[in-house]
């Protein structure tokens, strides 16, 4: 008899195979990212300083992207094309369905971060994290805040060839924003800094800065794990109230 | 032949988004084993019903069973029991149908058997294609294979043939009738006339949110008041060659007195009634008849 536990792992599976079987999907997790990082390795190359900030930056950026990103495309993608009205119509378990579907998020989160934590021990010299849990924590708490966000998301966006519009319209700035005042030293304006330690990118930076870099404890970063987590409330409320099984075209 | 439970009941069902009534009180009860058709032009209600009857809407007002369970309360154990061929359901683009088949056999407690539902469906040389690069017609048959692989008792096909050529037609006509034969129950909308007509053990014609007429296909349109099926205004033509060989056309609501008049005459003048023939109106008559629409209009 199949039961709630035996379908999410096999939703899961299926969700690991049509990612891998879906080059765009692949590149946009896991190349991109591994671009941005070799990129600012060669322009920063020598500057400890600059490096220590750029891994846990794109660190962060790969929880975004895996999360927020992925999950805004994948559910309009499949909402327009009438996937999720037809698992609706099943006995598919919807725990077990947004089970499987956030697992694989987690997963590729969890590859993302391992890439990069491996890149950082072996080419931009800033060692093992100093704080594994302190990382687990924010990537975690990240994962779920961002997914969320980006199912929320995904309500607002109407059809899937305006996705990529308005998935960059809030990644982009939201990324350029957290990189930009990274630290005290950037010279941003006030406000800039305000929006940015607003917005749940800028804390997570901080806290996976401090668990890969510093060695900064978890308990002076909870003001930032707090911003994430209410970010993450803020998401969970929306992503379950307005969600939509049906395209538009009806 | 034995009672058994109807397999859905509904009754003074009604549907409003907004101002707008898209069902304005339905009655209808699809028999436990019978290929029940709803035939209206677009924007009937047709979907509304069925999505209400699927679990995907909520009414707004009226008794609603379908196995014996309220659809709106969406219990899997109702799931479980039906399958749905929506008008338009997509699958993933990277899966194969064999694939698809398997993931969602896994959801049904006594699934059929992966192989024999790609032969069903017409699949079998197709099962380990990705999907994207299936046909427009492949795919139509895989939303069939996808809702049978569960072993429903109730199916619901929803315009299922909207788009086919004459001979994919025939093929999914063939699946429905096969699917009759194994006793399930089918629940079928459709604005062709000759789907119903070919495929319907019983029709409701449905316009503007309300159920015109019900009954089977052959039968709809004359007979006494009350009937189930009876339309007003529609009438048995009888038609004959006058002695110069003149086509006649007659309507009649009481065909044995016409023909009695006819051929009593014709024979006391020694004459022939060459082509005499005596119809019923067509199912078509009486959708004309109801809908007040044209042909053109039909399949628009």
């Amino acid at each position: 008899m199949p039961d709630a536990l035996a379908l999410t792992w096999r939703q899961y599976r299926l969700e690991r195979r049509m990612f891998w079987r879906n080059p765009s999907a692949a590149f946009f997790n896991f190349v991109l990212p591994l671009l941005f990082l070799a990129a600012g390795g060669v322009i920063l190359s020598g500057n400890q300083h600059d490096l220590n900030k750029l891994v846990p930056s794109i660190a962060g950026m790969s929880v975004m992207s895996t999360t927020f990103t992925a999950l805004a495309y994948n559910i309009v993608f499949l909402r327009e094309r009438g996937v999720l009205k037809r698992i609706r119509g099943t006995p598919l378990p919807t725990i077990s369905y947004f089970g499987g579907v956030a697992a694989n998020a987690v997963t590729n989160t969890a590859l993302q971060i391992a890439i990069i934590v491996l890149a950082g021990r072996t080419v931009f010299g800033i060692g093992w994290p100093l704080h594994w849990a302190e990382l687990i924590v924010f990537v975690l708490v990240g994962v779920v805040s961002l997914a969320a966000l980006g199912v929320a998301f995904a309500h607002v966006i109407p059809n899937f060839e305006s996705t990529a519009a308005y998935v960059n319209a809030v990644f982009l700035p939201v990324v350029f924003v957290s990189f930009f005042v990274f630290d005290d030293s950037s010279g941003a304006p006030g406000f800039v800094r305000t929006i940015a330690e607003a917005l749940p990118l800028k804390p997570l930076i901080d806290g996976l800065s401090a668990a890969m870099v510093t060695g900064s404890g978890l308990s002076n970063h909870l003001d930032a794990l707090v911003v994430i987590a209410l970010w993450g409330v803020f998401g969970l409320y929306f992503a379950v109230r307005g969600f939509s099984w049906e395209g538009s075209r009806a | 032949m034995t009672e058994t439970a109807p397999a859905i009941e509904v009754s003074a069902l009604s549907k409003r988004y907004g101002d707008y009534e898209a069902v304005r009180g339905i009655d209808i009860t699809v028999r436990s084993g019978e290929v029940f058709g709803l035939l209206g032009p677009n924007g009937a209600g047709k979907t509304t019903t069925v999505e209400i009857l699927e679990g995907y809407r909520k009414r707004t007002s009226g008794e609603v069973s379908v196995l014996g369970h309220d659809p709106a309360s969406r219990s899997i154990e109702l799931r479980r029991r039906i399958g749905i061929v929506l008008q338009s359901g997509g699958i993933y683009s990277h899966i194969t149908p064999r694939e698809a088949l398997t993931h969602w056999a896994s959801f049904y407690p006594h699934p059929r058997k992966v192989d024999e539902v790609l032969e069903l469906a017409g699949l079998q040389e197709k099962a380990d294609e990705r999907s994207r690069k299936l046909s427009g017609g492949q795919l139509r048959r895989l939303d069939f294979a996808l809702a049978l692989v569960g072993d429903p008792e109730l199916i619901f096909l929803d315009e299922p043939t909207t788009g086919f050529d004459p001979e994919a037609r025939r093929a999914a006509w063939e699946t429905v009738r096969s699917l009759r034969a194994l006793g399930k129950t089918i629940l079928l909308t459709t604005h062709y006339l000759e789907e119903a007509q070919a495929l319907a053990d019983r029709v409701a014609i449905v316009k503007d949110g309300r159920v015109l007429a019900i009954g089977p296909p052959r039968e709809l349109g004359v007979g006494a008041d009350g009937d189930e099926g009876r339309v007003g205004g529609l009438r048995y033509k009888v038609a004959y060659r006058d002695s110069a060989g003149e086509l006649i056309e007659r309507e009649t609501d009481d065909p044995t007195a016409l023909l009695h008049e006819l051929t009593g005459e014709a024979l006391a003048h020694g004459q022939r009634l060459e082509d005499l023939s005596v119809g019923r109106p067509t199912l078509e008559d009486v959708y004309l008849e109801l809908t007040g629409a044209s042909s053109g209009d039909r399949d628009a």
